[in-house]
């Protein structure tokens, strides 16, 4: 009996002393929130604030404008060519680095990675430089009518410039991770190599999938410096919904550029809320570890 | 990476067998998706550089805007990095180790910085810290600091833009670290301090570092949530994004492309110094 009390008193000794007392606990939780709740939690609730401040006549105007509603548009349309290319991409490229063994893949990861180390203007620089007047390219393509820079055609690639890595680094690790020795038993038994990638590794990968496709959906939509530069900010015609923002807010119309802005904060919500649902059920079918 | 040919007639091959099939479709497409949109484009930056010349290109270099437009951007990235290095352990620390209630909405909520546009950061933060803001009134009669339409002010959204980097490459090697080593360090005497410095630490130190990479690059690039909060003014608060933007409007395509190619030649040498300094410490603290 004593000597299990005595037992007890040193387990919970060690334990203190693994642990913090529950004062430094306070003080640290405290900091944590108040950081997190003054940098993040508070610019949020600014935009939908604002957004309604004018009441819910001013917010549902501000969203049926013309301009407005061609934005939406644009940017509905941007995304979903960007989002499709880069989630082909994203498949072919982690079938080709989780399943097969060859020299060079370190450096081909690296390459993958290079629009995440290159700032969204110097993005939309590169194509102003390709597609511009004084480019080779540019003049030629404009002899045939296609015009590229300053119209949508643009958007759209530096777009897919931006959003590049995010599917392809979410499923690469994944399906690392997973291994291939269930498809190599699908092979053996004769599927064929579509059907393999269709019914074996799809369903195995397709929360980690979703995700990548939900994260670059979000940038796709969201995307502002790279766009900026290339589109060159005609109304109604090359305006997404970032860049239309802007116009708002420096037209000194804040409750119109909060408006809208709440639109894009829904979709920023819903993004995170999708992943945190998705990584409370299927936690080991989202990679561990990831980097953005 | 050196495979072994399973007949041994070849002693070099540059890919391993394997039976799975798509290799060769799967490395076309990649590499020439890779080429269409990423290497031809970067490469054509490097020829427009090239055709500049050393002259003209010192000359944009070291012209008195573009240089504290660099020192801005640099020098914005690398305090908010070392803000964000500092509670993004903290932040992460209290997510692994402490149980409150919130504290799921409180991971979700990390994440934010990923998701919300720039822009719509921007004139958010903007709006709270502008001299009749919420928070810039208090900061300002209280204080007497003026945040928005200052570098302050840059230095603030580059810390939003950032904030997640290190929490989540802290976070999940912070998960994996076995109690064990700690439990040990306490019977042998160490107190708690000394604990968390001289056991933790050294484990976490390279996600530490990557984190403040990778939240030090987002920094040094970003412009989206920048030129709301920032007055823009030359010489106190032009970020160097902002700068090749407005020499594109004059049709400066030369100055605009010299100023790029600076920001990414500083930046991969950043880089590459802390890829360096990571190897480092991992031979040094002997953790992987």
């Amino acid at each position: 009996m004593n000597s299990e009390t005595a037992s007890n008193r040193q387990k919970s000794k060690v334990r203190q002393a693994i642990g913090e007392g529950p004062k430094t606990r306070m003080v640290l939780i405290a900091v944590s929130l108040s950081f997190l709740g003054l940098m993040l939690i508070a610019p949020l609730l600014v935009v939908f604030v604002e957004a309604f401040s004018r009441g819910l006549g001013v917010y549902f105007d501000a969203l049926a404008l013309p301009d407005t509603m061609a934005a939406l548009q644009l940017t509905l349309l941007v995304a979903a060519i960007a989002v499709p290319a880069n989630l082909v991409f994203g498949v072919a490229a982690a079938w080709l680095i989780a399943k097969f063994e060859f020299k060079g893949k370190a450096f081909l990861l690296t390459l993958i990675d290079l629009p995440f180390a290159v700032s969204p203007v110097v993005s939309g620089l590169i194509f102003v430089l390709l597609f511009g007047a004084n480019s080779a390219l540019g003049p030629w393509l404009d002899g045939y009518g296609i015009k590229v820079l300053f119209a949508v055609p643009g958007i759209v690639i530096a777009t897919i410039f931006i959003t590049f890595p995010f599917i392809a680094r979410e499923l690469i690790p994944l399906m690392q991770q997973q291994g291939s020795s269930e498809e190599e038993a699908a092979v053996s038994l004769g599927a064929s190599g579509w059907r393999t990638f269709f019914q074996v590794t799809l369903p195995n990968v397709k929360w980690g999938l979703l995700y990548g496709v939900l994260l670059c959906n979000a940038r796709a939509m969201g995307e502002f410096g790279a766009v900026s530069v290339v589109s060159g900010h005609i109304r109604g015609l090359t305006n997404t919904l970032p860049l239309h923002i802007e116009i708002l807010y420096n037209d000194n119309k804040a409750a119109a550029a909060f408006a809208v802005a709440s639109l894009l904060a829904m979709l920023a919500l819903v993004t995170l809320a999708v992943k945190t649902l998705l990584e409370a059920r299927f936690a080991g079918e989202i990679a561990a570890q990831r980097r953005h | 990476m050196t495979a072994t040919a399973p007949d041994g007639a070849r002693s070099f091959r540059w890919r391993r067998r394997s039976v799975l099939p798509g290799f060769g479709l799967s490395m076309g497409y990649t590499i020439a998706y890779l080429s269409l949109i990423v290497l031809i484009p970067l490469a054509g930056l490097g020829v427009r550089t090239a055709s500049l010349g050393w002259d003209e290109f010192w000359k944009i270099a070291l012209d008195q805007r573009v240089v504290s437009a660099l020192q801005l951007s640099f020098g914005a990235a690398l305090i908010a990095a070392i803000i964000n290095t500092i509670f993004g352990v903290l932040v992460a620390w209290v997510l692994v180790r402490y149980r409150f209630p919130g504290r799921r909405w409180l991971d979700a909520a990390v994440d934010l910085p990923f998701a919300l546009p720039t822009a719509v950061a921007g004139i958010a933060l903007a709006t709270l810290y502008a001299p009749n803001g919420p928070f810039g009134m208090i900061l300002n009669d209280w204080f007497g600091v003026k945040v928005g339409f200052t570098s302050t002010g840059v230095v603030l959204a580059l810390i939003f833009v950032g904030l997640p980097f290190v929490v989540r490459t802290v976070q999940p090697v912070l998960e994996e670290i076995d109690r064990d080593t700690e439990e040990v360090a306490a019977t042998l005497g160490a107190r708690r301090w000394r604990t968390v410095t001289r056991v933790i630490f050294p484990a976490l130190f390279p996600a530490i570092l990557t984190g403040f990479a990778l939240s030090f690059a987002r920094g040094v690039g970003e412009y989206g949530s920048v030129i709301f909060i920032a007055s823009n003014l030359p010489f106190q608060s032009e970020i160097a994004p902002l700068l090749i933007v407005i020499k594109l409007e004059e049709n400066n395509y030369a100055g605009a492309t010299a100023i790029a190619v600076i920001m990414l030649v500083i930046s991969f040498a950043m880089l590459f110094v802390i890829n360096l300094l990571q190897a480092w410490s991992r031979k040094w603290f002997g953790h992987e």
